[in-house]
């Protein structure tokens, strides 16, 4: 028992990171609340999902093909529909909400409503410290950690980071240091789409693929920015992690528990809007406070 | 009196391209099941006129104060729950019915405004986005009292005939849309919630600088938006029959974000121009081969118009129909070539 919830805590948590994170870099930078976020997460999986299953490709080729392919539409998306009305805020948000559902129903008219499964990448499982773990945990969590690092080493460490960062803080006097904003913008979205995409290829083998599958992630995320600071990377990380906990806390322990742990979710959402506005570790933008 | 009207008549509508478009278009709508009696047409233009009430009330409450609430649901999903369980529970008739479940919304409104008053912008966003699909969750959880996913059936009907619900639903659609439409005015001269809503919106600090109690106006704006959006819910329980879940649905919310922005945001007749226009065609596109890609035609639509025409189709026609005079600001027909008051040369 004890042991299945630290490990769903821990993949689910990872997960949620990811998409997280994606959100948070494309919020913190373009000021873009992208609702067709998880909705790209929905496309890789299905992605994966054909790719292996209907074209019988490798796994190498698969992960390389979908995360690349998903990425490019992001950056399409991007360039074309969010990019002009982007100063906008209902704008964007009605976009992407549009943008979320023309992806829905095309899979939902090519692929029908049907529960699709994906093999497991790595059979077996492992014994640690006396506890079974499946070998698809371990490499999704595996997945998920490296590429955490990985987008903290190139924020932190890289001129193209400290470009991102920069123009997050302030998109006006980046431009003025020879940064190109718009440039930095769409690499962000590329990021985001990316990570998005990264997500689905190291939990799709794990969850079931259907045209819905983006609504539940995208409530959770929405919590976990909240929670952690809209814009935060850091706060995204650990309140990926508190969220799933209660999740999967909620989800096991509870009778009707699937039904109640969104709502906890949200409960914690409310909670820390109205105790501390800013999230955990909030990036206070002095023209949306009161 | 009567002469006064008719002078308004002759010199205030006639000239005025877009008010003799919506005169017109609201004869036509009082007259059209005597000409076209068919049921299934009633029915469809019967929702429509409750959504209209639905539309408008989101308009007022996030286009002209500027909360933009992407929950709207919340509002007509409390008054669809209070009609069904009153009516399952104490056996309470429309007459009322329709009053209380208004009133709840409306104080479920204000309620919304406690946490709501603390946060704006996207952030105000994603808080009211959460409630109604809080409040679907507690719906399914608590199956015994509210029928869970399959609802509650068996609610009074309206009246006895399609026809009369149809006119029932016209009448309170009419007086709901003038009403908000004079609370929304910003150039009445005695109702002054319409300027102050405005002034919110452009610019809350500056309003608040000028002697505007705005969180007032924005409570009372909630109210006014959960009131109306309530009885929405209300009229449309009661027509439907039957309550469920789906009334607390996300898609819900952005339906009537999406039939205002199609139609013009900041403006009652582009928010009852987009119910009017989209929600029959939606429909009618059920019953054709392409029926089960409506979605995707709906999101589609929404894609182009906020890419071609962000102000919406009504106001992007109303640009092309009519001018301002530059002098004297009246509204004049577009093929004009001096203003007709003052005479100034509108080009």
């Amino acid at each position: 028992m004890v042991e299945l919830i630290i490990v769903s805590t821990l993949v689910t948590g990872g997960v949620y990171a990811l998409l997280a994170t994606g959100f948070s870099l494309i919020f913190g930078n373009a000021r873009v609340i992208n609702l067709a976020h998880t909705a790209f997460f929905m496309v890789a999986a299905y992605g994966m999902w054909y790719l292996m299953r209907e074209l019988g490709l490798g796994i190498i080729a698969s992960i390389a093909i979908t995360v690349s392919a998903t990425t490019l539409l992001g950056l399409l998306v991007y360039r074309f529909l969010i990019n002009r009305i982007r100063e906008h805020h209902a704008a964007v948000l009605l976009m992407t909400v549009a943008l979320a559902l023309v992806f829905q129903e095309i899979f939902l008219g090519i692929f029908a409503s049907h529960y699709r499964a994906i093999p497991f990448l790595v059979s077996g499982y492992s014994e640690i410290l006396g506890v079974r773990v499946l070998n698809q945990h371990l490499l999704s969590l595996g997945i998920v950690a490296a590429v955490i690092v990985i987008v903290w080493l190139v924020l932190t460490k890289t001129k193209l980071g400290i470009a991102l960062r920069a123009t997050a803080q302030d998109a006006e006097i980046a431009n003025l240091m020879g940064i190109s904003v718009p440039r930095t913008l769409l690499i962000t979205m590329g990021i985001a789409t990316a990570l998005a995409a990264i997500a689905a290829v190291a939990v799709a083998p794990l969850w079931v693929v259907y045209p819905y599958m983006w609504n539940a992630p995208l409530v959770m995320v929405l919590v976990i920015v909240v929670l952690g600071g809209l814009g935060s990377i850091k706060g995204s990380i650990i309140g990926a992690f508190i969220v799933a906990l209660v999740e999967v806390l909620v989800a096991t322990l509870m009778p009707s528990g699937a039904y109640l742990k969104v709502m906890f979710a949200m409960l914690v959402m409310i909670i820390v809007l109205v105790v501390r506005p800013g999230g955990l570790f909030g990036i206070v933008f002095e023209e949306e406070r009161l | 009196m009567l002469r006064r009207l008719l002078k308004d008549f002759r010199w205030g509508l006639l000239p005025v391209p877009g008010r003799v478009i919506a005169l017109i278009f609201f004869v036509a709508l009082f007259i059209f099941p005597l000409i076209v009696p068919a049921t299934y047409y009633v029915r469809v233009l019967t929702y429509a006129n409750i959504f209209v009430i639905f539309a408008v009330s989101w308009d007022l409450l996030s286009g002209y104060t500027g909360q933009v609430n992407f929950g709207h649901a919340l509002f007509f999903g409390v008054g669809v729950y209070s009609v069904a369980l009153l009516n399952k529970y104490f056996g309470l008739q429309p007459w009322a019915t329709i009053p209380i479940g208004a009133l709840v919304a409306a104080l479920v409104g204000v309620a919304t405004c406690i946490p709501a008053l603390r946060l704006r912008g996207p952030y105000l966003s994603l808080l009211t986005m959460a409630f109604p699909i809080m409040l679907a969750y507690l719906v399914m959880a608590f199956k015994d009292v509210t029928g869970g996913e399959f609802g509650i059936g068996g609610i009074p009907r309206l009246a006895g005939t399609v026809t009369g619900e149809y006119y029932i639903c016209l009448l309170v659609m009419t007086a709901s849309v003038f009403i908000m439409y004079k609370l929304t005015d910003a150039r009445s001269s005695f109702v002054r919630t319409g300027l102050i809503f405005h002034a919110i919106r452009e610019d809350e600090i500056a309003a608040r600088a000028t002697g505007i109690n705005t969180i007032r106006y924005k409570i009372l704006a909630f109210a006014i938006g959960g009131l109306f959006a309530g009885l929405a819910g209300v009229l449309y329980t009661h027509v439907a029959r039957a309550a469920g879940p789906s009334a607390l649905s996300l898609t819900m919310s952005f339906q009537a974000i999406i039939w205002v922005v199609f139609g013009g945001i900041v403006s009652i007749y582009g928010a009852v121009a987009g119910v009017y226009t989209l929600y029959p065609l939606v429909e009618f596109l059920r019953r054709t081969p392409i029926g089960q890609y409506r979605l995707l035609v709906m999101a589609v639509i929404v894609i182009l118009i906020l890419l071609f025409m962000p102000e919406g189709v009504a106001v992007w026609i109303r640009d092309k129909i009519e001018t301002e005079c530059p002098r004297c600001k009246l509204t004049n027909a577009a093929w004009r070539r001096e203003c007709r008051a003052c005479g100034a040369p509108l080009r």
